[in-house]
């Protein structure tokens, strides 16, 4: 299958890591990946933090490059739930007839990765290595907009050599928000203080999610705190094997 | 118009209320510990519910259908509640419902009224309002008593005392009901309170409550409680006086069967409440003689008016959504600046206030859809908080505030290829100074507030796109829609990188 890689704005910022290993794993598996170098941002920031007007020409922009896509792969919850979720009444609001059915037909070929993998790709075991301890940290995005359900967890108790332990309060918010965690930063300092107590109660070394963002938040706490964990989106789990370890172990 | 919603308009921002808050060791541990058990309750009978979501499904269908026709169900509440005894007043805000309500007990001789807990009273401010005109207002609900005698506000929709622990009540009774001796066991706490709630039962013969369920058909009220105290405003005064937000209507009293599954169940984990009454004028002999129910607005017809947030007067108050919420659990109630907290209340509050106060209460959520999930009537809080951050954005914001001028920055970054290209390579040179050992641990301006508490790492040597042209160009012969072979090829080259 062709796949269109969404990488998000933050993640080709911020993360280039979390795509490399999306492109590595959908590779791996037999699809081929594109890429759009127009892309940008899908409008999520301004439109949950009140800059709705902003965010429309970043819909019209992203419908424009994925219109004729076979499937959209985005490893990012909430930028799915900002496509699945406003874009249709953005589209509405625009009155712009086009625009709505373009919309309408783009948005089932829209897939966060782990979707993409068990739903549309029928695969639950990618042959993926990872001899960690790693603690799963559902988003709530994926958790209540997406209803991923074990989606994730399905994929992951599948990776040869992992020790997979449950986060406990696994349906509480982290409290990162986006810019909640800027605007409320007390508030998102609490939050984080609770979601860090749990992390370590689970004594992994590896704390992962399929959103980014929230990860950004967990682990910056805990590397503020020099806590001996690290983060990893889910597809970083899901696409070394056990060769490219043994490749690494003879480099 | 003078639309209040208590102290609201007077209250700091949301985020500066809850910095002495989060302070209170004592009240957060109260918080968690209160909302975890009512959430565990709620859990278990929520979960044998079989047709749970169905319920829900038609108790928003009601609401919504409800609120679509109200003009006209009000009026029929009105005829027959009229009919059969009652007196029904009109109330366009805060202040002429209080005038009504006092203007009633001078008319009946009174100085004194009982009250059955309503936070549409709170909302209204109406202690304050008949203190003014020399009434005493007692309250009768535990938690109210506790928060009357204690000086203090409602932190709760349902549980308005849920942020005191037993030992602080019992320091509370003991001063104001002058019992040096009693103990912190609950039973000794309900006993002093029973003690000295009966005598005001007796006495004082005016009550005033709220209302859960107005039924339009039948012109009858419906009120649900725990404790039984409701029970004895509503049956034991020579007069009684209602105060009800006009979305409390509902229009047959067999939607009852939909209402009272979804709001004991929600609001404090009982199947059943143990006090459901429900009353319809007066009836010669049996309870109060002289029967009054003041219908307000305070702001909801403008509720009612905005297609996008309308839902908001769906809500049946049951604090589901703030037993849920995760701000709430740190904060507790009192940071939302009036009666309304958690989740609604970021969103009742600012709407009624016809969004000229209360404008951080919409951004004091990570809109995480916990509110939504637990919600009976099914209002999607989350959506409704976008909206109006959208409006206080519009509306409120000055073009100069720094943070507009961020997001437009970077709206205007994301709508061009090349500009977000050059942003992604300056911020990698201008980071550099702030930059030690690839972390980043105390940014200037908003971005500050991120590493307070967070470390962020530096932006890589390399960004997403920049890995991808790269490899693009050691594969020159890999046509996007290449055939498999080809693409394995190339991750096994990646694999050797």
């Amino acid at each position: 299958m062709r796949v269109s890689l969404f990488i998000t704005c933050y993640n080709d910022t911020l993360f280039p890591a979390t795509g490399q290993a999306v492109v590595r794993l959908l590779e791996r598996l037999g699809h081929t990946v594109e890429f759009e170098p127009e892309q940008t941002c899908c409008g999520q920031m301004h439109y949950n933090t009140g800059y709705q007007r902003e965010a429309m020409p970043l819909m019209r922009r992203f419908v424009d490059i994925y219109k004729d896509a076979e499937a959209i792969c985005i490893p990012s919850s909430s930028c799915v739930a900002m496509i699945r979720d406003h874009y249709p009444k953005m589209a509405a609001e625009s009155a712009d007839p086009g625009l709505i059915r373009t919309v309408d037909a783009l948005l089932p070929r829209v897939y966060e990765l782990t979707e993409l993998l068990v739903k549309r790709l029928g695969v639950e075991d990618v042959g993926a290595y990872f001899p960690h301890r790693v603690t799963y940290h559902a988003s709530c995005h994926s958790q209540r907009s997406l209803h991923l359900g074990d989606l994730p967890l399905r994929l992951l108790r599948n990776v040869r050599g992992i020790d997979l332990v449950d986060l406990p309060n696994i349906d509480r918010c982290c409290g990162f928000g986006g810019t909640f965690a800027i605007k409320m930063g007390d508030i998102s300092a609490a939050m984080l203080a609770d979601k860090m107590k749990d992390v370590e109660n689970t004594g992994a070394e590896v704390i992962t999610a399929v959103d980014t963002s929230c990860l950004m938040h967990i682990f910056g706490g805990l590397h503020r705190q020099r806590g001996g964990v690290r983060m990893a989106h889910i597809a970083e789990i899901l696409a070394p094997t056990e060769s490219d370890a043994a490749e690494g172990a003879r480099a | 118009m003078t639309i209040r919603v208590g102290e609201a308009e007077h209250a700091p921002s949301f985020q500066k209320a809850a910095l002495p808050l989060l302070e209170d060791a004592q009240l957060r541990r109260n918080v968690r510990h209160a909302t975890d058990v009512i959430q565990r309750k709620r859990g278990i009978v929520v979960h044998e519910t079989e047709d749970w979501q169905e319920l829900r499904t038609a108790g928003s269908a009601i609401k919504a259908h409800t609120l679509r026709y109200l003009d006209q169900y009000l009026l029929q509440f009105e005829e027959a509640c009229t009919a059969a005894g009652g007196y029904v007043h009109w109330a366009g805000d805060a202040d002429e419902a209080n005038r009504i309500i006092v203007d009633l007990v001078k008319q009946y001789s009174g100085s004194e009224v009982i009250k059955i807990k309503t936070m549409t009273s709170e909302e209204i401010g109406l202690n304050e309002a008949l203190e003014q005109a020399g009434i005493r207002a007692h309250e009768t609900d535990l938690a109210e008593v506790i928060n009357q005698l204690g000086g203090d506000t409602s932190s709760h929709i349902v549980a308005p005392a849920l942020h005191k622990n037993r030992s602080q009540v019992r320091e509370i009774f003991r001063e104001r009901m002058n019992l040096p001796g009693l103990s912190d066991d609950p039973e000794a706490l309900t006993a002093a309170a029973r003690h000295y709630l009966r005598e005001k039962f007796l006495r004082v013969k005016i009550g005033v409550s709220g209302a859960n369920f107005l039924v339009a058909e039948a012109g009858s009220v419906c009120i649900v409680e725990s404790e039984g105290n409701g029970r004895m405003c509503l049956t034991l005064p020579e007069v009684l006086i209602s105060i009800a937000g006009i979305e409390k209507v509902i229009p047959r009293m067999r939607d009852m069967e939909v209402f009272l599954q979804l709001l004991p169940r929600s609001a404090t984990g009982e199947r059943m409440n143990p006090y459901n009454s429900l009353w319809t004028g007066v009836r010669a002999g049996d309870g109060p003689q002289h029967f009054h129910v003041v219908l307000l607005d305070n702001g909801r017809t403008g509720i009612l008016a905005d297609p996008e947030s309308r839902q908001t007067l769906q809500c049946i108050r049951c604090g589901a959504c703030l037993n849920t919420c995760p701000v709430y659990r740190q904060t507790g109630g009192h940071a939302y600046g009036s009666n309304y907290s958690g989740p609604i209340g970021a969103i009742v509050t600012p709407q009624l206030l016809q969004m000229r106060q209360a404008q951080s209460l919409p951004f004091a959520s990570t809109l995480c859809g916990a509110c939504y999930e637990v919600c009976p009537v099914k209002i999607n809080i989350p959506e409704v908080l976008i909206h109006l951050r959208g409006r206080v954005v519009r509306e409120q914001k000055s073009a100069l505030d720094p943070e507009a001028l961020a997001m437009k920055t970077a709206a205007a970054i994301f709508t061009s290829r090349r500009r977000f290209e050059a942003a992604q390579r300056l911020g990698r040179i201008a980071q550099w100074p702030m930059v030690s050992h690839g972390w980043m641990r105390n940014l200037p301006g908003l971005l500050g507030n991120w590493t307070r508490v967070r470390d962020l790492r530096a932006l890589p040597k390399q960004t997403f796109r920049e890995w991808w042209k790269k490899r693009a160009k050691h594969a020159p012969n890999t046509p996007a829609s290449a055939p498999l072979r080809a693409a394995r090829k190339l991750s096994e080259d990646i694999g050797r990188d």
